[in-house]
């Protein structure tokens, strides 16, 4: 199974380390991994893609909880919104080609953000299926790069991933 | 002040005495700083591991964080076994390096190493100290995380620079860590269902593990008003007292049969500060085959449905809940289910062959006889040890000192050495094998130096006894590579070299008196035993068996 978790850290010198070598250690299955910075001072925030079971997902959330760093975990399973960006560089030789190509970009809500002489790139934002799918709709003509970003996720509604303010007695 | 001043100044504000270490070019100014703290007692290892491991043995046998020094790159590398043992077994430990100057981290300097780097998955947390001021802070938060929740090392990596720097800040510093809350009280719903579940069982058993040894005193309570039989694991053994009557002994791979059978059998567990390690689970999928409800009390949540699938989890600490267990308990209506682990007992007591040459099991039990188990005893890791596990029967609690999770061999004698410096009146016994041993002898040295009256005692087998007992059950007795005894030294002349007092025993009618001699001599002594060869441990359940492939005697005596 396929579980996106957000992770919110301090934003501390070798704390992605921490993270991935937890995940490298006990085993865990990383698909993606998106960092950045948030609106609060001192704090960034992951999201990860990782595969596995409802039990190894509970190790995971566990697991990342006893990282000092950690500040608070999130499985998104409730309803939430997740995005991916990927540059995509094609061959782009031949007018007709250039023409269908446009209406793919089109169809995908994707732009061009590069276009050359042989090569552009487009710019598209989506989910991964979305992402998987324009680049599929491109591989006819020449895919020559593509780099992800690695999905990015928020929860709906009123969940909301921030630092407890009250701490309860050690 | 400089930074390493303020390192003992923070040091000494959080109540520590000792510091066990070993100095090297990049921690010189915290052994400069030393010079003129007469509160602060430092005790010089000869090795790194040894001062670790003798971190551990004062930390384990008080409850006190332990606290030790090492220099950068092979010093700090040194430490690594000890951490990840510490780690293992929720010992709290503080590791101080030195680290080669800001400015040359990153350069391949002389004595350079990556050691938060190579320490971040063997320590609870680690830190490489940037800026002097920070100090007080960082000290105080390393106290606080390996001393709370599930206590374990941290690791604060100290450039010389910034121990040579100015300090300018305030050690009134509070710790920052947002992202920490052990979670102390267990859930009041999950305790009243703990509570209601036990009063249905009616073959229940208490597993208790590392975690209880500061709940002593609650677990007895509840222990004896509820009656309940009670398992202590390896790290355990001592919460109650080894031969208290409700007491089947250790659980696992070389646990009693009555521990085992209860387990198999239990329709309840109640498992407290235990992990479920593999080598008291042996097959998971045949683990406790009748349990209806396991009730897991532990302070870390993600011990909690790891290994074993858990009805009433109890995330809290062990001595909070154990409270309120002792204070709800009522006696329990077990009469049959004690009359079966009786007779398990009876028809099944640890196997004592009966040797022409002395046996590891009578030594021990002899030192147990002479001592009334009044001692407090650290083992290296074997055969030895399970011999120790399964026939010292520990008094009281953290008097039973050992390394389990990790099983680091060399882990006795040092242990020993922290063990007697936190309690320097006590009698303080090594249980120690000849492989075991001589990985980390060169601690006899640090007995000597601070007059440390340990006494070890060596069951020599002549072999890597558990490893050769593995290769006779499951390799055809093909004995590849564990062979000690054609290069053993001669242990007493080794120890008398050192300055410590050794002598040999081989024969049983120098048994008792050997015993005596060893306990009267008031410096450290190592005694020789000469055991049995092709000795093995048992009951044995194989890796990965069940508590129905349990070995109960030796096959190879069986077919004699």
């Amino acid at each position: 199974m396929r579980h996106v978790v957000s992770v919110l850290v301090e934003d501390h010198p070798r704390v992605l380390t921490r993270i991935t070598s937890l995940f490298a250690r006990r085993g865990f299955n990383i698909e993606s991994l998106a960092v950045g910075k948030t609106h609060l001072p001192g704090l960034s925030r992951i999201s990860i893609v990782v595969l596995g079971d409802d039990r190894t997902i509970e190790q995971v959330e566990k697991q990342l909880n006893k990282l000092v760093e950690v500040i608070k975990v999130t499985d998104h399973s409730e309803p939430h919104v997740e995005r991916e960006m990927a540059l995509v560089k094609v061959r782009t030789e031949g007018v007709e080609e250039r023409l269908q190509i446009k209406e793919i970009v089109e169809a995908f809500r994707a732009r061009a953000v590069d276009v050359g002489r042989s090569s552009s790139i487009y710019e598209v934002t989506g989910d991964p299926g979305k992402i998987e799918g324009f680049i599929a709709g491109l591989e006819p003509y020449g895919v020559l790069e593509v780099m992800r970003s690695g999905a990015v996720a928020m929860s709906r509604g009123e969940a909301i991933l921030k630092p407890r303010l009250k701490k309860e007695a050690v | 002040m400089n930074g390493a001043e303020a390192i003992l100044e923070a040091l000494e504000r959080e109540g520590v005495e000792v510091i066990f270490g070993v100095p090297g070019g990049a921690n010189m100014p915290m052994y400069d700083a030393m010079y003129g703290r007469p509160g602060l007692k430092h005790v010089l290892g000869r090795h790194e591991q040894g001062s670790i491991h003798a971190a551990e043995g004062y930390a384990s046998s008080s409850g006190r964080t332990g606290v030790v020094f090492a220099t950068s790159g092979p010093g700090a590398l040194n430490l690594v076994t000890g951490l990840a043992d510490a780690l293992m077994d929720s010992v709290p430990l503080v590791a101080i390096t030195g680290q080669v100057a800001r400015a040359a981290v990153g350069t391949d300097a002389f004595q350079e190493a990556d050691v938060t780097g190579v320490t971040m998955p063997v320590t609870k947390h680690n830190y490489l100290v940037q800026d002097v001021n920070e100090i007080p802070r960082i000290v105080k938060e390393a106290f606080v995380i390996a001393s709370t929740g599930r206590p374990g090392p941290v690791l604060i990596d100290v450039p010389k620079d910034v121990q040579l720097e100015e300090f300018t800040g305030s050690f009134e510093a509070k710790p920052r860590l947002p992202g920490y809350r052990p979670t102390v009280k267990g859930h009041p719903r999950q305790l009243e269902k703990a509570l209601a579940a036990l009063g249905r069982a009616r073959q229940p058993v208490m597993m208790v593990g590392g975690g209880g040894h500061d709940a002593a005193d609650a677990l007895r309570r509840f222990a004896e008003a509820s009656r309940i039989p009670v398992i202590t694991t390896l790290k355990g053994l001592g919460v109650l007292p080894g031969d208290h009557p409700q007491v089947l002994g250790m659980p696992g791979m070389h646990g009693t049969v009555a521990a085992n059978r209860a387990i198999q059998h239990a329709d309840l567990i109640l498992a407290i500060g235990m992990r479920f390690d593999d080598r008291i689970t042996g097959n998971i999928a045949k683990f406790a085959p009748n349990v209806k409800t396991l009730i897991h009390v532990d302070i870390d949540p993600a011990e909690i449905g790891k290994v074993v699938e858990t009805h009433v989890p109890i995330v809290g600490d062990a001595r909070w809940v154990s409270e309120r267990l002792a204070q709800s308990a009522t006696a329990l209506e077990l009469d049959e289910w004690w009359a079966r682990i009786r007779d398990w007992q009876r028809r099944h007591p640890l196997p004592m062959p009966e040797r022409e040459r002395l046996s590891s099991q009578e030594v021990i039990r002899a030192f147990w006889e002479a001592t009334g188990g009044e001692a407090y005893v650290t083992t290296g890791v074997g055969q030895h040890q399970m011999f120790a596990a399964q026939f010292w029967k520990p008094k009281f609690p953290r008097s039973f000192v050992t390394s389990g999770g990790l099983g680091t061999m060399g882990y006795g004698l040092p242990a020993a050495v922290g063990v007697q410096v936190a309690h320097p009146g006590a009698t303080v016994l090594n249980f120690d094998g000849d492989g075991s041993f001589q990985m980390t002898l060169q601690e006899l040295a640090t007995l000597v130096k601070y007059d440390l009256p340990v006494k070890t005692v060596l069951l020599n087998n002549g072999y890597l006894g558990m490893v050769r007992q593995w290769q006779d059950l499951f390799n055809d007795k093909r004995y590849a590579e564990v062979h000690l005894e054609d290069s053993n030294p001669d242990f007493a002349k080794l120890a008398e070299a050192f300055g410590v007092k050794g002598f040999t025993v081989e024969r049983r009618e120098d048994l008792k008196e050997a015993v005596e001699a060893t306990l009267a001599h008031d410096g450290p002594v190592l005694a020789e035993f000469r055991v049995f060869h092709e000795e093995g441990v048992f009951p044995m359940i194989p890796a990965g068996g069940s508590a129905e492939d349990m070995i109960i005697e030796n096959p190879r005596e069986v077919q004699r």
